[in-house]
């Protein structure tokens, strides 16, 4: 029996300001006030040894839209009621075959026609994506039919299947017909390398596009464009029919059918979209850092995009497309900075960038698991 | 003659806040007795037995007025456990049995017979062997007192429905001291033969000397066990009285009584005969579980406020949800003459129907958005309103949201404000002008007033009348209040079973309403009477 509310009082009270302080902080979140503060407090710090600032932020800007679009995969996943997609990785691998097909297409000349050295790189990476994206689109498809037949443990499921997906992909890479010997392990005649050189290929397509220097600062015109870019479509795509379906979908099953949605297919839209999502993202990740990592490359990148989009903000239940540019800022600023102040404050300890990610990828998920809410 | 009574509760008072849900109730039950509780939904009958059982939920609202006697001597429960130890018993709804365990097992849980062991010896008595033997020859001593012959060594899990209600039983008499059992709707999932063996079982339980309450909406199964019988209407006692001296009509009359009566009583005025027909039901069939509709038919013609009434649980609830898609249905829903295509989700809204849900926070409302948002959603997703460009109007969105909180006084913040902060009455408004922004042709409300302040339950009520009067929308209402129900409905269906047992005219006689709740309609009992 629920008893009878009083609906005016609530605006009556006044909080005084502690208490308003304590809810903000509250809702912006301990852990992301954690991060943001040791973000500015090493920053600081960086300024104080006579680090090189604007050089270090820099390449905070381009971490920044390396991993981008990586971590806005993840909210399609979010939003259509998959939880954080740990299995990005499924759609890694069908990023990472897009672009060994590329380079194999680029040593057979297919690209030859292409005389100018700057579109010649963006057509391979074009190619890379398109092959990858359509991978990456039937993979998630069925992917997306496996989750919707465990739903309530999504989250579980996904961080095997990401696995999975890259150990099948390991037996490829060993097989694949490939014959780039930029590609190839050397004297072996097949298999894949571990780490391949982007070099001659399409590394820097769009780090180099529109580049341009504010003194030792280098800011990355192209990477971050279409980072923004990717986010802008997003973002149109949440307001459209389709993606206020999708939504609803994810944020009550019951609601969205009593609306005439077909909830299951939602499902699969929102893990298509994230899985070619992450193909796409993989390809921008590559050109930018210059290999390709194979094999068990792509094996814990789902962990450090889910912590990205946890740190923006988002919960395993909701995300938004602030979320992503927030949180992909604060997690690689963080980790773009602690690399040099580490070595430069504390030498004898080799490794402090890495168990920092770990602790804060780990930490900030554990975290998001805590507080969310159980199923209904 | 202090222990006459088994059990004494004295005008027993209880209120949540201004509610007043109990209001000087008094029952006094000898031992042997079988004694009927009646009452509609909400008319105070379980909060009685949760004060009788002293649950944590009646403490932690504030606790109760009056005076419980147990043979003569005042009782104070704190817990369901004290109530046990007292030697009442209760045999619920749904059964409270564990599924792999075995029978004797079940009757024995929590008071299990059991030997020492060395183990024991040295931790304790949690140590003990269970005394198997023992037990069973116990079970099957309560089994056979209740006439069952099941295997006392079978698991619960995969026994019938019945058997498990039986095993329930067992388990309650097999307690030593018992001397009151309650039986809370316990027909309600039996067959037909289940149900004629559970009454046999409970007489010869009250031979032995134990009192019985007995809850139920079923008049023909209190006009053939019980001896007596206490009625209860909104809070308040009806009447007391020896089933010997009175008759299904009486009784019905008395349950359903006069209802609320400061509700404009609207209903009936509507000329039913030259209208065409707006919705035509055959055989409808849904499955949802606790629900069913078992075979509906009926018309509602345009401009019609048609009412859909009966007890929980007899599945009124289950026909607009199975006509909105959320559970299976068969059957055929005509709305003006074109089918329906049930299996197709979306489909009625699709075809002019809208829906407020019963269920208004899990179906109705996305509850971590605006009002705005909740209030435009459905209207986007069906017919492709508040979009520009293919993309959300947040502009149309806010103008819409505004009107519609004006002309359904919407108590908010703003149309921004989340739906999930509302009260459950501004939430209920918030339902009803979603459905209304899809301009529906048949509008479906289900439960509109539950839970709500009287407030919002008055004007959702005048709103859906004047509906029906401006814009000749037809409106088909399901209810448990049937006082609201024949304030403005024209008609009146009344559901038990899972079917239509009668359609009335709102001022059919009270005695009318409360057989049809009972699944009785009046051309048997004329039947009857002619034999």
């Amino acid at each position: 029996m629920s008893k009878p509310q009083d609906v005016v009082k609530s605006e009556v009270v006044k909080d005084d300001f502690m208490v308003i302080v304590r809810k903000r902080i509250a809702a912006f979140g301990l852990p992301r006030i954690i991060i943001l503060v040791a973000f500015i407090l090493m920053f600081v710090l960086a300024g104080i040894v006579g680090m090189n600032l604007p050089s270090f932020f820099g390449d905070v800007l381009r971490r920044w839209g390396m991993w981008g679009i990586l971590v806005l995969a993840m909210v399609p996943s979010i939003q259509s009621g998959n939880a954080p997609n740990f299995g990005v990785s499924v759609g890694i691998v069908a990023g990472l075959l897009g672009a060994v097909i590329s380079i194999d297409l680029n040593y057979r000349g297919a690209f030859d026609f292409i005389t100018n050295p700057a579109l010649h790189r963006i057509a391979g990476a074009l190619v890379a994506i398109a092959i990858g994206v359509i991978g990456g689109t039937v993979l998630g498809m069925l992917y997306g039919m496996l989750l919707n037949r465990v739903k309530g443990s999504e989250m579980a499921i996904s961080v095997y299947v990401g696995f999975s997906a890259v150990a099948v992909f390991n037996i490829l890479w060993v097989r694949i017909p490939i014959s780039n010997p930029i590609a190839i392990l050397p004297g072996t005649g097949s298999g894949l390398r571990q780490m391949i050189n982007l070099q001659d290929d399409f590394g820097d397509a769009f780090d180099s596009l529109f580049r341009f220097q504010i003194g030792s600062m280098t800011i990355h015109t192209g990477l971050l464009l279409l980072f923004f870019l990717m986010c802008f479509f997003m973002y149109i795509f949440m307001k459209s029919k389709r993606g206020m379906r999708m939504s609803a979908a994810g944020d009550n099953p019951t609601y969205a059918r009593a609306s005439g949605i077909n909830v299951d297919r939602m499902r699969i839209l929102g893990t298509t979209i994230s899985t070619a999502l992450g193909a796409f993202g993989i390809v921008i990740y590559a050109q930018s850092f210059g290999f390709l990592q194979m094999y068990r490359g792509p094996l814990m990148m789902g962990f450090t995009a889910v912590a990205s989009v946890l740190i923006g903000g988002a919960t395993i239940r909701r995300a938004k497309v602030f979320d992503v540019l927030f949180g992909a800022f604060l997690f690689n600023g963080i980790l773009t900075i602690a690399l040099p102040l580490s070595t430069q404050l504390i030498p004898d300890i080799p490794g402090v960038p890495e168990m920092l990610r770990l602790i804060i990828s780990n930490g900030i998920i554990l975290y998001a698991l805590t507080r969310a809410k159980g199923g209904r | 003659m202090q222990d006459k009574y088994v059990l004494e509760m004295d005008n027993i008072r209880k209120a949540y806040g201004d509610n007043v849900v109990v209001d000087g109730v008094s029952l006094k039950i000898k031992p042997g007795e079988i004694h009927a509780l009646l009452g509609e939904n909400g008319a105070g009958k379980s909060t009685l037995m949760n004060i009788l059982f002293g649950m944590t939920m009646i403490r932690d609202t504030g606790g109760f007025e009056g005076s419980v006697k147990i043979s003569g001597e005042e009782v104070k429960f704190h817990s369901p456990n004290d109530a046990l130890t007292a030697g009442i018993g209760m045999v619920h709804q749904e059964f409270m049995l564990i599924p792999a365990f075995s029978v004797s097992e079940n009757i024995k849980l929590g008071r299990e017979d059991t030997v020492p062991t060395v183990l024991s010896r040295v931790f304790g008595k949690n140590m003990d062997r269970l005394n198997h033997e023992k037990m069973e020859k116990d079970a099957r001593k309560s089994l056979d007192a209740i006439g069952m012959n099941i295997d006392e060594h079978v698991r619960v899990a995969g026994l019938p429905v019945g058997y498990m209600q039986f095993v329930e039983i067992a388990r309650e008499i097999d307690k030593l001291n018992i001397k009151l059992l309650v039986f809370d709707e316990p027909t309600a999932v039996l067959t037909e033969d289940e149900a004629t063996q559970l009454l046999g079982v409970m007489r010869s339980i009250s031979e032995k000397g134990i009192a019985i309450i007995f809850i139920t909406h079923r008049l023909s199964e209190v006009m053939d066990v019980a001896t007596d019988m206490t009625i209860l209407r909104d809070g308040q006692l009806v009447a007391t009285k020896s089933v010997r001296d009175t008759n299904m009509v009486d009784i019905a009359q008395l349950m359903v009584g006069r209802e609320v009566e400061n509700m404009r009583a609207t209903g009936g005025q509507f000329a039913l005969q030259d209208a065409e027909t707006a919705v035509k039901i055959t055989d409808l069939h849904v499955d949802m579980p606790g629900e069913n509709v078992n075979g509906v038919s009926f018309e509602v013609k345009k401009g019609e406020i048609f009412g859909i009434g009966g007890m929980a649980g007899q599945g009124k609830v289950g026909i607009p949800n199975g006509i909105n898609g959320l559970f299976p249905a068969e059957g055929s829903v005509e709305m003006f003459g074109k089918p329906l295509d049930l299996s197709r989700l979306g489909e009625a809204l699709d075809k002019g129907f809208a829906f407020v849900s019963e269920d208004r926070r899990g179906v109705g409302l996305l509850l971590d958005e605006s009002i705005g948002y909740n209030i435009m959603f459905r209207q986007m997703a069906i017919k492709n309103g508040f979009l520009r460009g293919g993309l959300f109007d947040g502009r149309r969105t806010q103008q819409h949201a505004k009107d519609m909180i004006k002309l359904l006084d919407i108590r908010c913040r703003g149309w921004q404000q989340k739906a999930g902060t509302l009260s459950g009455g501004n939430q209920q408004k918030v339902c009803l002008a979603s459905a209304l922004t899809l301009n529906p042709k048949v509008l479906v409300v289900s439960e509109p007033t539950r839970g709500i302040d009287i407030g919002a339950k008055e004007l959702i009520l005048n709103y859906l009348t004047k509906l029906r009067e401006e814009d000749g929308v037809t409106v088909i209402m399901v209810s448990s209040e049937l006082g609201e129900l024949r304030s403005i409905c024209d008609r009146i269906a009344i559901v038990s079973d899972g079917k239509i047992v009668d359609i009335l005219a709102p001022d059919a006689p009270d005695a009318d309403f409360g057989l049809a709740m009972s699944g009785v309609s009046k051309s048997e009992i004329n039947e009857k009477g002619a034999e």
